[in-house]
Order: C-alpha cells, then structure tokens, then sequence
C-alpha cells in the first residue's frame, strides 16, 4: 500500500533509478550502432530498462504488506 | 465496403455503445454499486492519456525522430513512481476538501481566491486548445482517408475546404453533442461522473487492443517479425538515420525535458486531473495504477518504432504522412476490417480525450469563470435567483460548445504547420505552468495568492508569446516577421531566441524561460509577506495533509433555514434536501430541523457547494448568508496560527515537564521513606540504649552496693552477685541480638545452607531448654511433630527461631501450670511449624506490632520487672530468618486462651534467598533443583 512511508520511500527510489535509467550519460553509453538481439541498443536499452522498472514498481506495491 | 456512410454508422453504433456503457454505470452507481470502484478501472481510465497523439502521432514521431516518441511515455512512469508522495497527497487533500478541478485545487490552495480560479481556468482553457485541436485533425484527416479506400490519399489541408465541407467541423460538433450528453446531463454535488469513467476505461481497452492488433499485423503480418523489420531499416539509408540515435547534447537536453514535461502533463492536464484526483473513488486503487498505468502506456508503445520503420519502408517517397501510418499500412494491404478497427480505435482516443477535457474544463469555466462573474453582476439578480441549478448546467454546455468551437478554428488557422506531437507539445507546455503552484502549494506553506497570481501570469504571458504566437505565425495568420526579428524589430525578442538564447528546440527554450520565471516570481511574490490567515489556513490543509481537514474557517453561523435554501439554488431542492437529511443523519439527528446553527453546519454546506460551484464561488455564497461575529477572524486565525507552530513545541514541554513531575514524586518518595528510615534508625538507637542502660544500671548500683558496704551480710551478697551475674549474662545476649539483628538486616550475615531435618531442629532446640521449662515446671509436649520433614535451610538460624519461639512461649505461660505443644507437619510444597501456650493470648492489635524491634505485647510495658527474659528483638529476628527462606511467620491468638506462634518454610529455597545468596558467603547458597 502506498499509505506506508516505507513502499513511497521504495517507489522514490524506483524514479530515481529510472531517472538515471532514462537520461544522459547512461543513454550514451548505449548510442552506438550494431544491434542486440536485432534491436539497436538504444532502443533495446529503453524498452528493457522501461519494463524492469514497472515490474519493480508492481513488486514494490504488490509485494508482500510489511 | 469502406464506403462513407459505413464509416460513419460505425462511428455512431461505437458512440452508442459507449453511452450505453456509461448509463449502465450511472445506474449502477445509482443503486449503489458502482462499476468503477476497481483499481483496474481506475488503471485503465488513466489511460485517457494516450490521445490521437500517441495513437497516430507516436508513429509520425518515431518517422521523425527515432526512439523521440518515448519521453512522453516515461516521464507519466517516474510520476506514478513518486504517487506516494505527491497523487496520494493531492487525492487525499481533493477529497477532504471537494476540489472538483485543477483550478478550484489551485484557487482553494491559495485562499479560495476567485481571481486565482479564474486565471488558471483562463491558462488551461487557452492552453489545451491546440491539443483538442490536435484530436479533431486527427478524426477528420483518418475518416478522409479511410473513406478514400481503396486509394491512399492524403487530405487536403483543412484551409483550402470551405468550412462546410470540412469533415473536422461536423467532427467538432458531433463531439461537442455526444460530450454534452455525457456530461452535463444532471449536476453532481461532488462533480464525479460514474458513467464517464467507465466509457474511457472501455475506450482505453479499444484503443489498446486496436493498436495492438496493428502492431502485430505489421510485424507478423507483412514482416517476419521485428527482427527483420529492423535488419531492413538498416538497409536504407534514409530509414536508418532514424534507427534510435540521439546525436548531440542538445538532443539528450530536449529529451529530458520531455519527460519532465511529459511528468507534469500527465499530472496536470485538466482531463488527467480530472481522472486521476476527482474521479478517484478511493486512494487506495492509487497503489494498482503504480504499475498498471506505466504498463499500458509501455503495451500501447511496443509497436510504436516497428510501425514507423514498416510505414517509411512501404511508402518511401509516396508522400504519406507519417502520422497516418497506423491506418494507411492495413489499407495498403487491403485489410478493410482491421483498418475500419483502427479508425475506432482513434476514436476512441480521441472521444476520450474530448469528453474528459472538455468536461474538467467546462466545469472550470462555469465555476471559475462565469459564475462568480455573473454572482458579482447585480443586475441580472442571480444571487436572488431561487433555482440555480439548471442555470449552471446551461453554462458548461455552451463552455463545452465554445471549447470545441475554439479547438476547431485553432485548427483552421494553425492545425496544418504541426505535426501531431507538436501541437500536443505545445498544450503540455502551458499547463506545466501549473507546476510550480501545485506542488509548490503541496509542500511548501509559505505560497501566497499574490506568488500563485504573478508566477502564472509570467509563465502564460512567456508561453504564449515562445511558443503559441509562433505557432500562429508560421501558419501566416500573424505576421512571421516577429519571430524572424523580434517584437518591434528588436532582436533580443526573438520569440524562439528570447534574450539570444539558442541552442534550444522551441519547447526546452519555452520551458527554460516560461518556468524560470514562473517559478521566480511564485516565489519571490510569496516572499513579500508572510500568507495571510485564509492562505495560512488552506496551507495548513493542504501541506498538513488529512489530519488537518476538518478544521473550521466560520467563525459565524447560519440554520438550516438560510442554508438550505441556498444550496437548493445550486444543486436542486430535491439533491440538497437529500444531502442535508444525509448530513443529520451522520450527526446522529431523525431530521434536518434538528440541525443546529453551529460551525460545522456551516462547513457542511460550504462544502457540499464548492462541489457545485467551486470552492471561492462557494465561499462567497456562503458567507452572503452566514452572519459572522464581528471581533476579526484574522487575528484569531493569527493566534491559531502561531499557536500551531508553539503547539508542536509545548506538547514537548508537558511531555518533559510531565516526566520531571513523575521523576519529582519518586525522589520525594525516596526521600520520604529516607527520612523514614532515619526516624526508625533514631528510634531503634534510643531504644537500644535504653535496653543497654537498663542492666547496666543495675549491674553499677548493686556493684557500688557491695563496694560500698563491706559489712553486707554473706546472704544478701549472694543475691547481689546473682542479679549481676543474670543482667550481665542478659546484657550480652541483647547485644548479641543487636549485632546479629544488624548482621540479618545488612544482608551480611552468613547463610549455610542444606537439607536440615525439621525434628531434629526442633527436639534440639527443645533439649537445650529443658533446664528452664523443668525450673518452671512448664510442660513441653513435642507429639505432634512429623518425622522426615525436610527443607532446605540453614540450620543453626533455623534453630535460632525455635528457640525463640520457645523461649518466647515460655516466658508467658504461667508456672505450674504452663503447658507448650509443638506441631510440625508438611505438604509436598512447605513445612508448617506451630508453638502454642495456654499463656493470656494477644490482642489481634498487637500481632503485627509483636515483631517490631523492641516491640512486645501490651501489658509487658515494664521489660525490666516483668520480662526479665525478654529483648524484644526475638521475634523480629526470627521473622527475619523465615522471611529470608521464603517462608512466613505469624501468630494466631485470642486474648484469655493462649497464642499459636507458626512458621511455614517452602521445601525448595526460592528466588529470593537466590539473590540474597549473593550476599551470603560463596558457595554456600541454596541448591537450586529446579533451574
């Protein structure tokens, strides 16, 4: 539940993970050509760190009450 | 298949749907139980989101720009990771106070100012036009080109139709109607709209599903998955410098404002305010949406880039738009159902973003703008008016007219100069002018209405003139010569290079400047002084959180007489009647009549208004009717003030204070108990002297006697020596029994402690006074003692005390014939010794008293003469003794029929004598079997 000040302070975190996860620098690391699995890197990068970020969220929320 | 008319019924059987949709909700909701009291529901209709924009303009995005479409997406992700500290507060705060829009949020935060109200409504107004704008392009442009099937032809620009062949007009009105049914067809006190909330949430699941289905047949269908899709991208050179790059400083810059952007929007967009805090039927589905929002807004994503790549790749050169991608690829390969799918699914996002917008803002002009106008207008007389309530209505139907009116001719003038996402940008940059004033106001209580005014204003005045008069000017409807040179020709006003600064794409300069100065000016302005009481009050609400709502502004009061009346005006007899009866009946009352003219009457109905009109309309209707009492609130709300900021500190004080209270009360008991035992140590030294001085006195007159008189006869010597000798020998016990009493109470005193027969004790004890028993021919009856008890003891005190007791028996048994039985017997826990005389008895007085120092019982006042035997310290310490075994001695007596003395001794040695065992000698405590 967001109620408790410990799951807010755990989701504030998640944003500044994504916040790092998002921007510069780290998204230079990953502008480069070649390909991973067939997906530029970049883009890879973005929908993979994207989707690891909401499923920490679901698990922040929907884990277990403490 | 796909002729016009097909395209059009199967826009208005989807209409129909969803107003079927919406008036099963609304009379689910009637009866009581509401299909949207579901986090998933709430999920899904935050999903209102995702607009035309995303659903045809992430593609043309993608086209332009690569992975450029995202931002948008990720910045609403990172709000809803901070929905603990910022939704969860501003639902919570919304509720507690009615807020029914982000302008009443923002005139109610600042002191429910109407001016405040009127300027953000004004703000909101202007700057989500281009976006509705944006919608109506979008519905009209894919009807003309579905409708062109089987042939792809781009539509001509919206300029060059007369206005009554352009299908985006008839687009407008048919919208403006279906969001006047849908919203506007009664008044709601508290401005929620169940059957609203359900459509979107349908809506966002057709738009999904819509997309979704195109993705895959896109990717699977015409390719052989994204794979492939990309490895031909890379093939061309001209599709590949799209392939995600971002290429310079100044790219990374823009993206990262527009996810900041994209942050804000998704909070303080009127239609996602609307959704996410007004609607909100509880907090607690917040926790779902954490994730399932950012989840849908990813699945509505995934295809985005492999779509564009696909569309660039199929129609490079043919001059499709990108924008149009999503529909024109199915056409292209001829699947007439899927594209008739995905024209509904752009309606979808599109009928859902109208409908919500409009309606948060309509409610926001009628309660922000034109009411409290047309209160402060005298003569139309409507605050005499007896039946407000379908006046109010009429008002947001011609505001929801209006808006579509001006989303349409925005569309006319500008429309054609932007692609999709860029006008979007452009309404997200106005309301990110919000920011500042909203979480300001959230967290910061210094805020002031005049901050709120000129932070606003400079943000407005900033945005419009970088960035909405430019989008003006490069459709030819101004001038372009202003943004080339500058207002007035001055070059420093460049609207796009404000004060020469480059560098920047035209939202990150907008924001640059737009939100510096806004939030210099909230700031600085507040700084001037320090907020007002209604300001400081609505700080502590909103900034305090829940635990502060409740709090009363009215000092006056009103009946229901005056009040009713007034709420009827707005919201109908029949709806105020109802909600008045409801109010009693929570205050435990059978009837409204009942209601008194109290505070909380008065907050009730301020309430119950502002959901009707708004907060600031609210109050100033209310305060027509209330007669407050005249000694200035202000200085009262300023003594609450400051006492709130003291109040947190003195609850500290007391806190201390009452902890030095508690400490004080035990120091004085301690002290008490000192002095106490100071007496007792006075007392116990007096009496001991006494006790000693008494025999000496005797023992030095018969010495001085016989020293003195050498002719005393032989005789009368021998009696002399033999007092002597008997109050020496007693002097000697006594001081004895002092050292031994001091030794016992010290706790120094030695223990040997083992396993002791409680016979052998007594007949020991009993053969050591045979001699003075026979002297006075006193029986001595010893039958009744129980062979084999033991306990585990120390032997030679346990003897001390059946001497004593003994001994103690004999003194007061009469001579001759005296008589002194002795009892032991056992249960499996204790040992139970009893010493009963046919002595005078006690006095039930003097049971206790007897094992007091010094202490004996009544009628033996002179110890001297009477008790010659006797110390007085016998019983005390062999109560001592007993005590430290655990065990109890006491007396059981009737005056005239003698005294039984009995001790009991527990047969294990228990805790106590455990830790007096750390006094007594090492390695000669108790036993203990049993730990």
């Amino acid at each position: 539940m967001i109620r408790t000040r410990l799951v807010a302070q755990r989701l504030a975190f998640l944003f500044l993970v994504g916040c790092f996860f998002f921007n510069y620098p780290l998204l230079s690391v990953f502008n480069r050509g070649g390909d991973f699995f067939g997906l530029p890197p970049l883009y890879a990068w973005l929908m993979g760190s994207w989707l690891a970020l909401i499923v920490l969220m679901a698990q922040v929320v929907e884990g277990k009450k403490d | 298949m796909l002729q016009g008319w097909v395209i059009v019924l199967a826009s208005f059987l989807y209409l129909g749907f969803l107003f079927a949709i919406a008036w099963y909700a609304d009379h689910r909701a009637d009866t009581g139980r509401s299909l949207i009291s579901n986090p998933v529901v709430y999920a899904l209709s935050l999903g209102v989101y995702c607009t035309t924009w995303t659903f045809y303009g992430s593609v043309g995005r993608a086209a332009a720009s690569g992975i450029g479409f995202l931002p948008i997406y990720l910045g609403p992700t990172l709000l809803f990771a901070l929905a603990g500290f910022i939704l969860h507060k501003m639902i919570r705060v919304a509720k507690a106070n009615r807020i029914t829009s982000i302008a009443d949020f923002v005139a109610s935060r600042y002191g429910k100012s109407q001016l405040l109200g009127g300027l953000v409504t004004v703000i909101a107004v202007v700057g989500v036009i281009p976006y509705i704008a944006l919608q109506l392009k979008a519905v009209s442009n894919s009807f003309a080109i579905l409708s062109s099937y089987p042939e792809i032809i781009m539509p001509a620009t919206a300029g060059a139709v007369p206005l009554f062949q352009d299908s985006a007009l008839y687009v407008a009105m048919i919208l403006a109607a279906f969001t006047i049914l849908f919203g506007t067809r009664h008044l709601d006190a508290t401005e929620r709209h169940e059957g609203m909330v359900a459509a979107i949430a349908v809506e966002s699941i057709v738009k999904l599903a819509a997309f979704l289905a195109v993705g895959i047949f896109v990717v699977w269908g015409i390719h052989e998955g994204v794979g492939d899709i990309f490895a031909q991208a890379a093939a061309v050179p001209e599709v590949a410098r799209r392939l995600a790059t971002a290429d310079s400083p100044a790219a990374y810059g823009t993206w990262g404002t527009l996810i900041f952007l994209s942050l804000f929007a998704s909070l303080l967009l009127p239609r996602q305010f609307q959704i996410a805090v007004v609607e909100n039927v509880d907090a607690k589905h917040l926790s779902r949406a954490v994730w399932m929002f950012p989840l849908y807004l990813f699945l509505i994503n995934l295809f985005v880039l492999p779509v564009a790549l696909a569309g660039m790749l199929h129609f490079q050169g043919a001059g499709v738009d990108a924008d149009t991608f999503v529909l024109t690829l199915p056409m292209a390969h001829q699947h007439e159902a899927l594209a008739l799918f995905v024209y509904i699914g752009g309606l979808s996002a599109a009928t859902g973003m109208v409908i919500v917008e409009t309606i948060a803002l309509s409610t926001m002009v009628c309660n922000d703008l034109v009411m409290p106008a047309l209160l402060r207008l005298p003569i139309l007389g409507l605050a005499a008016r007896e039946d407000l309530s379908g006046l109010l209505l009429e008002i947001r139907r011609w505001a929801i007219a209006v808006i579509l009116g001006l989303g349409y001719l925005y569309f006319r003038v500008a429309g054609e100069a932007y692609a999709l996402v860029s006008i979007g940008l452009i309404s997200f940059a106005a309301v990110a002018q919000f920011a500042p004033v909203v979480i300001g106001g959230l967290f910061w209580k210094g805020g002031t209405r005049d901050g709120a005014l000129a932070g606003l204003a400079v943000g407005f005045v900033l945005w419009a003139y970088t960035l909405l008069l430019p989008s003006f000017a490069k459709s030819g409807w101004l001038p372009d010569g202003f943004i080339a040179h500058g207002l007035f020709g001055i070059e420093l006003l460049r609207p796009q290079h404000l004060f020469g600064l480059t560098g920047l794409d035209e939202i990150t300069h907008c924001l640059v400047w737009s939100l510096l100065a806004n939030l210099g000016a909230y700031i600085g302005v507040s700084l001037q002084r320090t907020p007002n009481v209604r300001e400081a009050r609505q700080a502590t609400l909103f900034v305090g959180g829940a635990e502060a709502a409740g709090m009363s502004a009215w000092r006056g009061s009103a009946g229901v007489a005056d009040l009713l009346p007034l709420a009827s005006r707005f919201l109908g007899r029949e709806r105020a009647e109802d909600a008045f009866f409801r109010h009693a009946r929570e205050r435990g009352l059978h009837s409204m009549e009942e209601l008194p003219s109290d505070t909380r009457l008065v907050n009730f109905a301020e309430t119950l208004l502002a959901g009707a009109i708004g907060s600031a309309s609210s109050r100033a209707m209310v305060a027509s009717v209330v007669t407050e009492e005249p000694l200035g609130i202000d200085e009262v709300m300023n003594i609450l003030d400051e006492a709130s900021q003291v109040r947190a500190y003195t609850r500290e004080l007391e806190q201390k204070s009452l902890e030095l209270r508690i400490a004080t009360g035990e120091l004085r008991e301690a002290n008490a108990r000192l002095r106490e035992l100071d007496r007792m140590k006075d007392d116990f030294i007096s009496t001991v002297t006494h006790e000693l001085r008494t025999p000496l006195t005797s023992i030095r007159a018969f010495s001085e006697m016989l020293h003195e008189d050498p002719k005393i006869d032989l005789a009368q010597r021998t009696r002399f020596l033999a007092i002597i000798v008997s109050e020496t020998v007693r002097l000697s016990r006594l001081i004895n029994q002092i050292l031994d009493l001091a030794k016992l109470e010290s706790g120094r005193a030695e223990w040997t402690v083992a396993a002791v027969d409680v016979g052998e004790v007594i007949r020991e004890a009993a053969d050591s006074l045979t001699v003075l028993f026979a002297e006075k021919r006193v029986m001595l009856d010893l039958d009744q003692c129980a062979a084999g008890l033991s306990v585990m003891a120390d032997r030679d005190r346990l003897m001390q005390v059946m001497v004593n007791l003994l001994s103690n028996a004999l003194k007061f048994v009469p001579e001759d014939s005296g008589c002194v039985k002795v009892g032991a017997g056992g249960t499996t826990d204790e040992v139970r010794v009893s010493v009963t005389d046919n002595g005078p008895g006690i006095h039930a007085a003097d049971h206790e008293v007897i094992f007091d120092k010094f202490r004996q019982g009544s009628g033996t006042t002179d110890v001297l003469t009477d008790k010659p035997q006797g110390t007085g310290l016998g019983l005390p310490i062999s109560r001592q003794i007993v005590e430290y075994f655990n065990g109890r001695l006491w007396v059981e007596s009737t005056p005239g029929s003698g005294a039984t003395f009995v001790f009991t001794l527990p047969r294990q040695a228990g805790d106590n004598s455990q830790t007096a065992h750390e006094d007594a000698a090492a390695g000669q405590g108790p036993k203990h079997n049993d730990n």
